[in-house]
């Protein structure tokens, strides 16, 4: 087979208005239309069989088994079919292909359906009020046939948001530099910082909250910022592995051509090693924050909750959107039922904007953006540091 | 990062700062030997690499080359269990020197590795300039900066329209002259260079030797090469490195590129120089 094949027969490629031969363009391994339309009806097809041999001839029910049998006879006949039509070959690599894409089906559904669920049960709870109010006054159960005031879950998201953001500060630096010390520095003592992180992030969530509780709050008091220690103590490990795992992948090139142009070693990890590691350093920060922003254990000995907005991270009790979720869901009356699946909703929304703006942050575009700012900046100093010169 | 003081010639002279860039040094090594843990990799290497001459290394694969000019950097000691002996000294400078900064050494002779490895988080003019932002070093005109160095490299009209773009978006040969005009951006004395053409078609080959030619007026180049007609054509010394079985390499013979390749006064140089060795 020739990747491709120059045609010059005249009228025959009608669309092609450009100078020179016209070649037939095809990209090999493609999945184009026509698969897509063959993958379709054979789905359909499967679903028929499945149909047939489950309900119809052996009696059988149940969703799960039904789904199974569709598609194991789904690739069956999709590789039967390829066969016929395009060779063994490229049968078995759409075989393969529509294995691992059943592989991510099966893996999604969950995930989907858990989504969308909370969606189901929340989205029509969520509104401006919710999102604005907290549950002061608001009383846990509703006598019945009475109006009941709406609470809302605002102090919660003022709690998470500066309980995690605080933990982010301690945690995010510290983990990176404990990576960087790992993988940059190393030493006699490497091996042990290791062996500890990775204890560490086996720890029980509720552990850290003792811990923090034990040596803190016992004597000064529940507080936002006790929850962010606890926080921080599970932040820690993974964005430390996680950092060092992509710091392991920076080529060992890069630090000797720094070396060599006489870069001392913090310049070289500064300049060098963590802006090529960024994007996977942010990943692994993501991650730490998806770990903690949902934690509860942590928090229960440290941040005691409330029903109204505390904005003082380090004075008094404050709410947090999992502790709401648990304790809501601990009273199980309807209406508090209802408030804990809007503030997971609101939760769930929370990890989405987070790791959207990483994302964006993260992006080679702002990247750019950002430092050729910075090279302006620089250089109107540098302009300014001139002029100062001249005179 | 180890380094053996003990190993080391006594006697050092008392240490002043390398007389800066701007022209080319003059490079001597005396008795280096080096050592890869317990074992001896490069005995009693003797060479002088004079002021504006470019000097080729030549040698089979594992006689102790890279390990050399890596010594002549202070590269050598970023090794762990790396040591060595000898002196190296630029324009009369020990660069080993009690006081001498290893970092501050590297800055005056530059290295162009046998992989080209241009910072890929950077763009073309920042990797240009990155040595002298690791230096600290402020330039009035960085702009300047990158167009001298880039057209010193033969880069420059390949690139002057992109020089925005990253580093590691170049093909693998103008990435190699990337990092020339990265080295010769520092000014140094002397650039050192392992293999640079190893990687790259024949164009390639022939801008870098161009370039070589280009730039031996203002600093002393040390080339490893393992091709013999590069080395007739861009040195004008040359040193022929040997190692036996289980024997560290030592320097067989070094004099000018044609006697050399002319007329060596050593049987194995003449048999390596015209292909016929092993
Ligand atoms: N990092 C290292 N650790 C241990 N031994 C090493 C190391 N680097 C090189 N050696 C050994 O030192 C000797 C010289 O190596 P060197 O890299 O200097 O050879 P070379 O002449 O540059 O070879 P080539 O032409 O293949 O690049 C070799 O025997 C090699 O096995
Ligand atoms: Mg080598």
């Amino acid at each position: 087979m020739t990747t491709t094949s120059v045609n010059s027969t005249p009228g025959q490629h009608r669309f092609h208005l450009g100078q020179g031969p016209a070649h037939r363009r095809m990209r090999p391994r493609e999945f184009g239309p026509t698969d897509i339309v063959l993958a379709g009806l054979t789905l359909l097809a499967a679903i028929c069989t499945a149909w047939i041999v489950f309900d119809q001839l052996t009696l059988l029910s149940g969703m799960l088994g039904f789904v199974v049998v569709t598609a194991a006879v789904f690739l069956l006949y999709y590789y039967v079919l390829n066969r016929q039509l395009l060779g063994r070959r490229a049968a078995s690599d759409r075989l393969m292909g529509a294995v691992a894409t059943l592989a991510m089906a099966a893996i999604m559904t969950p995930l989907v359906l858990m989504v969308g669920f909370l969606f189901e049960r929340g989205a029509h709870l969520l509104s401006w009020h919710v999102l604005t109010t907290t549950q002061q006054g608001v009383p846990l159960v509703c006598v019945p046939h009475q109006h009941c005031a709406q609470a809302g879950v605002f102090h919660a998201i003022v709690g998470t948001a500066e309980q995690v953001g605080f933990a982010m500060l301690l945690g995010v630096p510290a983990g990176i530099l404990t990576a960087v010390y790992l993988n940059e520095v190393g030493g006699r003592l490497a091996h042990w910082v290791r062996v500890i992180v990775t204890a560490m992030s086996g720890l029980p969530a509720i552990v850290a909250g003792i811990f923090i509780y034990s040596i803190w709050v016992l004597k000064f008091h529940f507080s936002g910022f006790a929850g962010s220690l606890a926080l921080a103590i599970l932040l820690l490990p993974t964005v430390t592995r996680g950092t060092e795992e992509v710091l392991k992948i920076v080529p060992g090139d890069l630090r000797e051509a720094s070396a060599a142009l006489g870069a001392p070693q913090w310049r070289t990890v500064w300049s060098v090693v963590l802006p090529t590691a960024r994007s996977g350093i942010l990943t692994a920060v993501m991650l730490g924050i998806a770990v903690t922003i949902g934690e509860t254990a942590p928090l229960l000995f440290t941040v005691f909750g409330s029903t109204t907005t505390n904005w003082n991270l380090f004075g008094g009790p404050q709410a947090s959107l999992p502790f709401l979720i648990w304790e809501m869901v601990k009273l199980a009356s309807k209406s508090t039922i209802d408030l804990a699946y809007t503030a997971a909703l609101v939760l769930f929304l929370l990890v989405f904007v987070v790791f959207l703006s990483g994302r964006i942050l993260g992006s080679p575009w702002l990247g750019s953006a950002v430092r050729s700012l910075a090279n302006r900046r620089s250089a109107r100093r540098r302009v300014a540091l001139e002029e100062v010169a001249d005179r | 990062m180890t380094m053996s003081l003990g190993r080391r010639a006594v006697g050092v002279p008392p240490a002043r700062p390398i007389t800066a860039g701007r022209e080319a040094g003059e490079m001597v090594a005396e008795g280096v030997c080096a050592w890869f843990g317990k074992r001896l990799v490069l005995e009693d290497v003797t060479l002088t690499m004079a002021r504006n001459e470019v000097t080729a290394l030549i040698g089979p694969s594992g006689c102790g080359k890279s390990t050399f000019l890596r010594i002549l950097n202070r590269m050598h000691e970023t090794i762990d269990g790396a040591q060595l002996a000898g002196t190296v000294s630029l324009n009369g400078t020990d660069i080993y020197g009690l006081e001498q900064r290893a970092v501050e050494v590297r800055r005056h002779i530059g290295m162009v590795f046998q992989r080209p490895n241009p910072f890929p988080a950077m763009t073309i003019a920042q990797n240009v300039l990155s040595g002298l932002r690791f230096n600290r070093l402020r330039v009035a005109n960085p702009d300047e900066v990158v167009e001298e160095a880039l057209v010193k490299a033969g880069l420059w009209n390949e690139v002057r329209n992109r020089l925005k773009a990253l580093g590691g978006d170049l093909s693998g040969g103008q990435q190699q002259r990337l990092c020339i005009a990265r080295a010769l951006a520092l000014r140094p004395s002397v650039l050192l260079m392992d293999e640079p053409c190893s990687a790259l078609d024949p164009t390639s080959t022939r801008r870098i030797e161009q370039t070589i030619g280009d730039i031996s007026h203002e600093v002393t180049v040390v080339i490893v090469t393992h091709n013999m007609q590069q080395a007739q054509r861009v040195s004008d010394r040359c040193a022929f490195f040997l190692a036996g079985e289980d024997e560290p390499g030592r320097v067989v013979e070094e004099g000018p590129t044609e006697q050399m390749f002319g007329n060596p006064d050593d049987p194995r140089t003449r048999d390596y120089v015209n292909g016929q060795f092993g």
